[in-house]
């Protein structure tokens, strides 16, 4: 890149590709930005406020009040982080496992397993049937079945399994021949020489973990089970926020809250992964990448 | 089988029938096959029966039947679902959402992509990507409780033409702009995002090639139209390929969270019309009807879409 040459000229392009990206840039924020002053703003004058809105209007944290004060929240909050870290754990440990010993050569099924797995990638049973089975096996309303029910998701361990199978055969077989169980093999040289694929499996993993709603509202029906994303379903897509704002005498009132309410469950809720991103970017980067070489 | 005489393993191997080698096999390896077997049981059971149970659309299924022992039906609840007057507009709108998608959301990021590549300043453009990135780790339902905030009556959208002397509309209660809002809000999140894989290719055209344009005396366009755009072609073309198999699927998640009754109109696609007849309205065959039948038409699409990908770059999903 650095020893690219340049035309000479097109200074007026160069200008107007800044200005235009820096355009981008502020489309991109302000959505953002609009929630994050929203939020600290006073509800009463954020609802008579009209044209765009550049600084807080008012201040207040009332909104933040009733939501800390909402037990939703922590129990949401709870909940997701068990499914991301049992359910990440399980995956990896479970993905590891299956791309190692489906890497390995002269096994007579390892063509007919990697068949059966990939088939899953083309054709499903669907919805319906996936409900019903569930049902049958009296898992509807458990916490578990969000954590089993996509243990293994085949593009990563095709993923995985391109990466173990490009260790070279000398260190495993000379690792095996002093005596080493597969088990071994796995944990002391395979693992570590692939560190950096196990971190973007974790990282798939945990951020499907931490975005799923949809089977999570078809399997389960308690809501102290609910993961944080159907907590804030019902807050903000189902517009249920009369938890939050009980104390509220009049419906004036508790609308105008309402809306600032909303906008600070969507702060609570994304600061942390807006916090974890920069240092994980890298990693996502080259999640992107390997998955695109083999696709 | 004089399993007790063999000798040489390797010649006396091949003439053993193959479940006896299916057997050794496993002995053999039996401590790798256990590391797969998890794995497997998860396969069959969560994806294979499934598959087993969705004969139900072939069935009259109600609760209480087994699998087996409800009537047979053949195709009447995929006859029902063709003569339904549903079946047009589920179809219309899968694919025009995602004839939109693309038309406006497939060359966004190549164009976004090259502006990048231009750009001279380091930290400007690390600043863009980095920013850019940012929408693709919301979540969904953040991402739509902001759609449906911002284009509330009250909401920043109104607020803004507002101020012009326009509206307020309620923008989620008219079908007509379901799709712009669908395919917008799917633009501003992922765009950045969709970038990378181009920047990449980006990066891997050789200087040298622009070094010989300069020297020609070929100026900024024309190295952006004879070397930058024919160097990421490939990538254009397999991720062109990739996304047009899947035609026929569609981010229901997300028309899930947004859609309402009065826009069903233009919004309510397959998926969506399977978990509303399925599980609100316990209507399971016929929407594992019509959910086999959508599985099929992808299952289709993807193998010719495969065929072609074959043929124009060598390169294949299988």
């Amino acid at each position: 890149m650095n020893t690219r040459v340049r035309a000479s000229g097109g200074r007026l392009f160069d200008i107007s590709n800044t200005i235009f990206l820096s355009l981008i840039i502020l489309i991109t924020l302000y959505p953002i930005y609009y929630v994050l002053v929203a939020s600290i703003s006073d509800p009463v004058s954020m609802m008579k406020h009209t044209g765009m809105l550049f600084w807080p209007k008012g201040f207040s944290l009332e909104s933040y009040k009733h939501v800390f004060a909402y037990p939703m929240i922590p129990v949401g909050y709870t909940n997701t982080l068990f499914y991301v870290f049992v359910g990440t754990a399980v995956n990896v440990l479970l993905t590891t496992l299956a791309a190692y010993g489906l890497s390995r050569k002269n096994l007579m099924f390892s063509g007919y397993i990697m068949m059966i797995i990939t088939f899953t990638m083309f054709f499903r049973g669907g919805l319906i049937p996936t409900y019903l089975l569930v049902e049958r096996m009296g898992m509807v309303d458990n916490r578990w079945i969000l954590i089993i029910w996509k243990a293994v998701q085949p593009w990563n361990l095709i993923i995985m399994r391109t990466g173990f199978a490009a260790i070279p055969d000398s260190l495993i077989e000379s690792a095996r021949i002093d005596g080493a169980s597969h088990f071994k093999v796995l944990w002391k040289i395979a693992v570590p020489v692939s560190k950096a694929i196990i971190a973007v499996m974790i990282l798939f993993y945990g951020v499907y973990h931490w975005n799923a709603w949809f089977y999570s509202m078809v399997f389960l029906r308690t809501r102290v089970l609910y993961p944080l994303q159907l907590v804030m379903r019902e807050i903000l897509v189902a517009n249920d926020t009369r938890y939050m704002t009980e104390s509220f005498v009049s419906m004036d009132d508790k609308q105008t809250i309402a809306a600032t309410i909303k906008y600070a469950t969507i702060i609570i809720s994304t600061v942390p992964i807006l916090c974890a991103y920069p240092f994980l970017q890298k990693y996502f980067i080259k999640g992107v990448m390997i998955g695109a070489i083999k696709g | 089988m004089k399993i007790g005489t063999i000798k040489r393993p390797n010649e006396t191997q091949k003439k053993l029938r193959w479940g006896y080698r299916a057997a050794y096999d496993i002995k053999k390896h039996y401590p790798i096959y256990l590391m797969i077997l998890p794995a497997l049981v998860y396969f069959i059971i969560f994806h294979y029966f499934p598959m087993y149970g969705a004969q139900i659309a072939f069935r009259k299924y109600t609760i209480g039947d087994g699998i087996w022992t409800s009537e047979w039906v053949g195709l009447k609840n995929f006859t029902t679902f063709f003569k339904s007057y549903y079946f047009e507009r589920l179809i219309r709108n899968t694919v025009l959402l995602n004839v939109y998608d693309i038309l406006f959301g497939f060359p966004a990021p190549i164009i976004f992509a090259l502006l990048i590549y231009e750009l001279r300043n380091k930290v400007f453009k690390k600043t863009v990507q980095t920013i850019t990135y940012i929408p693709h780790f919301i979540s969904l339902i953040v991402i739509c409780g902001m759609i449906i905030d911002f284009t509330s009556p009250q909401g920043m959208i109104n607020k803004i033409i507002g101020f012009f002397g326009i509206g307020p509309i309620q923008f989620l209660a008219y079908p007509e702009y379901f799709r712009p809002i669908y395919v917008a809000s799917n633009i501003w999140q992922e765009t950045g995002w969709n970038s990378i894989i181009y920047l990449a290719a980006l990066t891997n055209i050789s200087p040298e090639l622009y070094e010989a344009a300069k020297i020609d005396g070929a100026g900024r366009l024309r190295q952006a139209v004879s070397i930058t755009l024919p160097g990421i072609a490939p990538t254009i073309i397999i991720m062109l390929i990739l996304r047009m198999g899947r035609m026929m699927d569609v981010g229901y998640e997300k028309i899930l969270l947004l859609y309402n009754p009065s826009i069903y109109e233009t919004a309510d696609v397959i998926s969506t019309f399977v978990y509303r007849k399925g599980l609100l309205e316990a209507n399971f065959s016929y929407s594992t009807a019509v959910e086999f039948f959508n599985s099929l038409i992808n299952f289709v699409i993807l193998v010719a879409v495969n065929k072609i990908s074959r043929k124009v770059s060598e390169t294949s999903l299988w």
